[in-house]
């Protein structure tokens, strides 16, 4: 068993709850136990991309001083990696390291948390630098393999039509970016791991309107359309991601990119983590699907292939 | 500093070696509902006119998704530019939304993410 410091963030506790029970509980049937930081606070949620406001940029920064803290406390030996499931907390706690790059920058933050300490407590230390920020699927792919993902294989989604979309934050920037921003392929290596039929989608690196779900909802219905439409024609049954705000908006926005085209089918959208919860013969409690929290239903699609 | 200057100091990106070849205005995904098109912007900010951008929605509409940087053949971070943008008027003006005009039914069903980030983009 692999013992790797695990950040939650706020998604996959209240929204994305089917996220995390999938998630940790297939990690740990691949041998990699997940153990959440005895300390944490918000991510950041966004990269913030001002030169001249340290303020924004601390939150990630802190998180990264608690991974540094589990080791001092022996909680961890000598493991600066640490996972997360969010891409847009994988983001922000990546993006830390990038923006500390910058002599004058590292001195400002050392200097905040040294004051803090001095005034309101706060973190011990500052940031000594080198924890690396690993999205979840980094840990399929380079520390489990998909070999062994295929060997683990209990029930086979033989015959599913699934199509993978990854949205931006993991992608893009480049350097911040799992894979290739232009055509990523791990989540279609899992997919095809758990015996899968992968369905393209020429959308699936295409923002999902992110935050304009707020108060422009109209640009993400445009957006939903857009990025489902492909692989709904192309037959895919199922769309599967990795991102809870991708989620929401391709989910739960269907409602409203279905009124304005109505050639728009409704079609269930799963995190890669429950159909490998699925794949791997875990317990139904562990596929997340029960939890109230899809738009669409993906249980009458799972029953259909005999999955549930 | 002219606003030309605090948008280049800002986003720390160099505008002057855009070459106006479009590439991020065809790689954005919310193209449609903006004004102006990345690359107008870009070239305003070259020219100094500011004020013309600001007349304009599309700092707003931009959506952070780094497909117009990922693609630039001159590497110019186009998002950072927007984010100063977005930061100039955040400074000098009110915000751009509050919590009160969010629908309580949205609120419901909206992740914490999606109100988090936006605030962070439309609130100083």
């Amino acid at each position: 068993m692999i013992r790797l410091p695990y950040y939650p963030g706020c998604a996959v506790q209240t929204t994305a709850r089917n996220y995390s029970i999938s998630g940790v509980a297939i990690a740990e049937k691949l041998g990699i136990e997940l153990v959440e930081l005895p300390k944490w606070n918000c991510c950041g949620v966004f990269p913030f991309l001002a030169n001249d406001d340290i303020m924004r940029h601390l939150a990630p920064i802190r998180n990264l001083i608690h991974v540094q803290e589990m080791n001092e406390k022996g909680i961890v030996q000598n493991e600066n990696r640490v996972v997360t499931f969010c891409s847009m907390c994988y983001h922000t706690l990546k993006e830390a390291n990038l923006f500390l790059k910058d002599p004058e920058k590292k001195e400002k933050t050392d200097i905040f948390f040294e004051r803090e300490k001095e005034f309101v407590g706060g973190v011990k230390e500052g940031y000594k630098g080198g924890v690396e920020a690993l999205d979840f699927l980094e840990v399929l792919k380079d520390i489990v393999g998909y070999d062994k993902i295929a060997e683990e294989v209990k029930k086979p989604l033989k015959g599913l039509k699934v199509a993978p979309y990854y949205g931006c934050l993991v992608l893009r920037p480049r350097e911040i970016g799992i894979d290739d921003p232009e055509n990523p392929t791990i989540l279609e290596n899992i997919l095809e791991a758990l015996g899968a039929e992968v369905i393209d989608n020429p959308n699936r690196i295409q923002c999902c309107g992110s935050y304009h779900t707020v108060d422009r909802r109209d640009i993400v219905a445009e957006l939903t359309y857009d990025n489902l439409i492909y692989p709904v024609r192309s037959g895919a049954e199922v769309i599967v991601t990795c991102c809870p705000l991708c989620t929401f908006n391709l989910d739960f926005r269907q409602k409203d990119a279905g009124k304005l085209h109505r050639d728009l089918q409704e079609i269930p959208v799963m995190y890669y983590t429950q159909l490998m919860a699925i794949a791997l013969g875990l317990d139904k409690q562990f596929y997340g699907v029960d939890l109230g929290l899809h738009y669409v239903d993906p249980k009458p699609l799972l029953e259909a292939k005999n999955l549930y | 500093m002219n606003l030309a200057e605090k948008v280049r100091s800002i986003s720390g990106e160099d505008v002057l070696s855009c070459y106006q070849c479009g590439l991020c205005s065809g790689s954005c995904p919310v193209r449609f509902a903006m004004d102006l098109s990345p690359t107008q912007v870009v070239r305003l900010v070259q020219v100094g006119n500011i004020e013309k951008i600001f007349e304009s929605n599309t700092f707003w509409i931009c959506s952070t998704c780094f497909s117009c940087y990922a693609r630039c053949p001159r590497k110019i971070n186009i998002t950072k530019i927007m984010e100063a943008l977005r930061q100039i008027r955040l400074r000098r003006d009110q915000d751009k939304i509050a919590l009160s005009d969010i629908p309580k039914e949205e609120l419901k069903i909206l992740p914490p993410i999606a109100l988090v980030s936006n605030f962070r983009k439309t609130t100083a």
